[in-house]
């Protein structure tokens, strides 16, 4: 119990005092998630609705392939980007293992196929009639598209708010591609780790509480937007 | 007699089951056509493939004396035309935005569009409902907006699949009388499908009457009405015995 709230308190110090590394450690978290998540979002919203209403050849084992990837475990991925990255690697020229780039390059991977998946079926789920419909208002398919996000659009923000979720929880990846370099590719979840592993829980609770609060913060400003009118 | 659309040994087929076999049928420009069957006698599909939402098994579609290829129809063409589909499907969105939805995919100017949506509201008596969303209307209350949203396109040609099936009694005589009104006054060629032979009296000026995928009958609406042929008699005496 002495513990605790012994942790408490230094973490309420720690927070009100503004220590720079702590919001360092924040800001770097928000960036990386932020940018996973829209590079996700731009790529995935458009081949999940590719993927939702088109019919192709292949297209049940590209279903599949997706939803494997939903659950693709944070490590594989960090295991994946690290192959990729590392010198001898194909992309290893560039020298990029360790960078916040790496980071953001495991958690869209991680996030992508939720964001995919997740538009996929809200588009699927479609009713045929609602097509029909559109297209007797003589609607593009552009405009056909344009109008069924409209129609599905709590689906595909819960998709996007799914995507979020996973890349701020993440921390295998991150540890693995980014190394946990202070000042560099240190992010929230990875100095938890770090701090709890050295017995400084008070730190670590510290820490926790922005984590927390960031994930709050922005799943509040998605489900405001998701929830409108 | 000048042939708005025509059609030719259209047929549609669905995993070997024929559900629509038509030799001949043209609608004339500006007359009302009433279409009666049994239900699945065809007469949804009939009208989706008239509007060219769906494509036929085998045969042509000609407007206006043109063949159309039935499998790619232009855009400008189908922009022609208006649909009220047998189901109701609204946006999520609000009345308003409902009844727009077809001008603005068509880029017209926001104030037109205000005037126009403004006035076809009017006209369905649903104007205190423009700022509602649409998806907490009651059947007939969405059923107006699927109709102001069809007209409100000024179409040559009008698609109605059983489009007053949910009124109330009032509403529906008063809206069959303005209705009528619009269309005679528009000189809009109109297909009206309906189970309701007031109605279908009241409003067309010809009749077909569908059965298993075939027009059975076609003439003029009381002249079907009371001299059915062997195959419609006792549809039309069913159906005549609730008026009586
Ligand atoms: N996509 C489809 N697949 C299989 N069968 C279909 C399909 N669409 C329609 N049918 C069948 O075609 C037949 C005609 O259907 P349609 O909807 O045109 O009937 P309808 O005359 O409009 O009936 P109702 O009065 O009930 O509206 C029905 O037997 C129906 O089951
Ligand atoms: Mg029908």
């Amino acid at each position: 119990m002495d513990l605790l709230i012994e942790g408490l308190k230094k973490a309420i110090e720690m927070l009100i005092s503004g220590d720079p590394e702590i919001f360092e450690i924040t800001w770097l978290t928000l960036k990386v998630s932020l940018t996973a998540v829209l590079v996700s979002t731009f790529i995935g919203i458009p081949a999940g609705v590719i993927l939702g209403l088109i019919s192709f050849p292949g297209r049940r084992f590209v279903l599949i392939l997706i939803n494997i990837g939903m659950g693709l475990p944070p490590v594989v991925a960090g295991l994946w980007i690290t192959m990729l990255l590392w010198r001898s690697g194909p992309l290893g020229s560039f020298s990029l293992l360790y960078s916040p780039f790496a980071i953001i390059m495991a958690q869209i991977l991680v996030s992508l196929p939720i964001i995919i998946g997740l538009t996929c079926s809200a588009f699927q789920q479609i009713d045929e009639k609602m097509l029909l419909q559109i297209k007797s208002l003589g609607a593009t398919r552009l405009q056909t598209v344009g109008l069924l996000v409209r129609e599905v659009k709590i689906a595909i923000l819960a998709a996007v708010i799914a995507g979020f979720g996973r890349v701020i929880a993440e921390v295998g990846a991150a540890m693995m591609v980014g190394g946990n370099i202070r000042g560099e590719t240190r992010i929230l979840t990875t100095s938890i780790v770090m701090e709890v592993s050295k017995g400084n829980f008070d730190v670590a609770l510290a820490l926790s509480f922005l984590l927390m609060s960031l994930a709050f913060f922005i799943t509040f400003l998605l489900t405001n937007l998701q929830q409108r009118n | 007699m000048n042939p708005m659309i025509r059609l030719e040994k259209i047929q549609y087929a669905k995993k070997d089951r024929t559900i629509l076999s038509i030799p001949s049928l043209s609608i004339t420009q500006g007359e009302i056509l009433g279409m009666m069957g049994p239900n699945g006698a065809g007469k949804s599909t009939l009208v989706k493939i008239l509007s060219c939402l769906q494509t036929p098994t085998s045969g042509k579609l000609y407007y206006k004396n043109e063949e159309l290829s039935v499998s790619r129809i232009p855009l400008e063409q189908r922009r022609k035309w208006a649909v009220v589909l047998q189901q109701t499907l609204i946006f999520d969105t609000t009345v308003f935005q409902n009844v727009a939805a077809g001008l603005k995919i068509r880029r017209v100017a926001k104030s037109i569009i205000k005037e126009k949506v403004d006035y076809w509201l009017e006209q369905f008596g649903i104007s205190h409902l423009a700022k509602k969303n649409a998806k907490l209307l009651s059947g007939g209350e969405a059923q107006r907006v699927n109709l102001a949203r069809a007209l409100i396109l000024n179409p040559e040609v009008l698609y109605l699949d059983e489009p007053f099936s949910a009124l109330d009694y009032p509403t529906k005589v008063k809206l069959l009388k303005d209705f009528k009104a619009i269309i005679k006054n528009t000189e809009t060629t109109t297909i009206f499908v309906s189970h309701d032979v007031t109605e279908i009296q009241f409003m067309t000026d010809r009749l077909a009457i569908l059965m298993d995928g075939k027009v059975q009958q076609i003439g003029s609406t009381a002249d079907v009405l009371n001299n059915p042929n062997p195959y419609t008699a006792s549809f039309i005496h069913d159906m005549s015995l609730h008026i009586e």
